[in-house]
């Protein structure tokens, strides 16, 4: 693999409060699979020290796009990049969604927690069922809407669908096979809902490398210590909720 | 000619730079990057005798100019280590310097009586992890304590050793000293700086166990003084550790004392960064027409 490459930002959006849409040039040949994700830094010298992770929200050709929220510096840095800026970026790394997937599936995200799910919507065979809680604002709808069968949308807010979580309304006896991507709490009632399905999960974490050396992001699982750089970010529900 | 080799204790190092406990697994996750063979030497994760699954809760938090972490000495144990990585890691063509961590004198002897009989190159003593009670870092403040293990270890350990300092030790020289009085061939230093951050929304420490490890660009001017003011101090080889980011920043270790250095945090912001160390080396050595280390090694 390629270390740290050096490309530009085509463009960088805010596309609701605090949520950014970023696209970046990168001519190469593998952009990566839906849930992987790329380290990112776009500031020079080395504060931050460390890079972000951020995971794939969509590909073109020759373009790679990221969604994020502004949570701390790192982020707060990324958001004033403009058009033309450099950046530099190490990936895909990590372990993607199986997209080769039958039956009844679902895709269930909540918050920022939509960013992998775009493109995975996009690479499964079939159209399938979105769910997708906000706060308050809700993003990325009419992207979703091009490519799934029915969207389901929370606010907890109530300034758009129904006013709550989004796994109030989540019908878990429909499916067989669920995709989730959000707050840990949200992941878990998607899970408890879900009992004897399939659930794929993507986990986030805190990392220095992003490619499985520090130890920094390992999580327990049913398994023993697994990284969600490396055997993640994507797990089976089974792999993290083990203990009950 | 130049030449960057250098003869540690007995063992050749084809180049002066090493990759540092905890920062490097046990190589293969950059293997993916380069090959290993390019490096003067691995430092594997520390090893204790049983299996270990480190800390819970934040592990990594960032700091500017460096992070602090309190990972905990996640490792598959010795007999995992000998069991599956070692292997991998004999098939590298270079040093392999297994970093040795416990909680007693007797995992560390046991641990280290392992070790003898497999291919391990050297062992790295780490009597300075700061992530685990009771563990390394107990023996890494008082001389007299380090002097306890180190000697008990000697007694047993076949391979030559070398000990890793905690910064954290109550008088760093008179650390060092001890430890080449219990029988230490080599020393490396430093290990992390203990340190903490405070989550100002939650009113707590970020990090479970308080107190984690600070590493990076920000303590090196500390590790450097201190393998200055300990090359001056003892006649055994010296390895340099903290904060290393480049070549001038080796250098400056070389021309501390040090004979060679390790590459820590560095390695996660920058994957190439040992090779990148190694070929600024060259380059510099070619331009000051300098012809082997040993002409610049502690020249301040």
């Amino acid at each position: 693999m390629k270390g740290y490459r050096r490309t530009t930002v085509k463009s960088n959006v805010e596309i609701a409060t605090n949520i950014y849409e970023m696209k970046i040039s990168y001519p190469y040949a593998f952009l990566g699979c839906p849930g992987q994700f790329y380290m990112l830094k776009g500031w020079k010298a080395m504060d931050p020290f460390l890079a972000r992770p951020i995971s794939i929200a969509d590909v073109e050709e020759n373009t790679l796009s990221f969604l994020y929220e502004v949570r701390g510096k790192g982020t707060y840095l990324m958001s004033k990049l403009r058009e033309g800026d450099s950046l530099e970026l190490l990936g895909p790394l990590g372990k993607g969604f199986d997209t080769n997937v039958k039956g009844n599936i679902a895709i269930v995200a909540g918050g920022i927690g939509i960013a992998p799910m775009i493109y995975l919507l996009k690479s499964l065979n079939s159209r399938v069922d979105f769910y997708c809680g906000f706060r308050d604002q809700a993003y990325y709808i009419d992207k979703i809407k091009e490519y799934a069968k029915d969207i389901f949308i929370s606010t907890e807010s109530g300034s758009l669908g129904h006013k709550g979580f989004i796994t109030d309304i989540f019908k878990a006896e429909k499916y067989n096979v669920v995709f989730t991507c959000g707050p840990l709490p949200m992941m878990k009632k998607v899970w408890d809902l879900c009992k004897g399905k399939k659930v794929y999960m993507s986990m986030e974490n805190r990392m220095a490398c992003g490619f499985g050396a520090c130890l920094g992001c390992s999580i327990q699982t049913k398994d023993g210590m697994k990284r969600v750089c490396k055997e993640g970010p994507v797990f089976s529900g089974e792999e993290v909720f083990f203990c009950d | 000619m130049i030449k960057t080799r250098v003869n540690i204790c007995g063992v050749e190092f084809k180049n002066p730079v090493i990759a540092a406990s905890g920062t490097f697994g046990f190589g293969r996750e950059y293997s993916d990057f380069f090959p290993l063979s390019k490096l003067g030497g691995i430092s594997t994760k520390g090893l204790t005798l049983e299996k270990r699954e480190g800390n819970k809760g934040i592990r990594i938090y960032e700091t500017t100019g460096g992070l602090l972490n309190s990972i905990g000495l996640q490792n598959p144990g010795i007999d995992g280590f000998i069991r599956e990585e070692l292997p991998y890691l004999e098939k590298q063509d270079t040093v392999i310097i297994a970093n040795v961590g416990g909680s007693t004198i007797e995992e560390y002897v046991k641990a280290v009586e392992r070790l003898n009989e497999t291919s391990i190159h050297m062992i790295e003593l780490n009597i300075s992890c700061p992530n685990v009670k009771e563990g390394g870092m107990a023996f890494g403040i008082k001389a007299e304590t380090a002097y306890e293990v180190v000697s008990q270890v000697k007694k047993v350990c076949k391979k030559p050793l070398i000990v890793k300092l905690s910064p954290n030790a109550e008088n760093i020289v008179h650390m060092a000293e001890s430890c080449v009085k219990a029988g230490a061939d080599g020393l490396s230093l430093v290990n992390t700086f203990s340190g903490m951050a405070i989550d100002i929304r939650l009113r707590k420490p970020v990090f479970d166990n308080i107190i984690a490890g600070l590493s990076g660009p920000c303590i090196k001017p500390i590790a450097l003084r201190m393998v200055y003011e300990v090359s001056k101090a003892v006649n055994v080889p010296i390895i340099g550790i903290g904060g290393i980011m480049n070549y001038e920043d080796a250098l400056e270790f070389i021309m501390a004392g040090a004979w060679a250095v390790q590459v820590g945090s560095g390695n996660f912001i920058n994957p190439y960064i040992s090779l990148e160390i190694i070929e600024g080396i060259e380059s510099f050595m070619l331009e000051e027409g300098i012809e082997g280390l040993d002409q610049i090694r502690g020249v301040v």
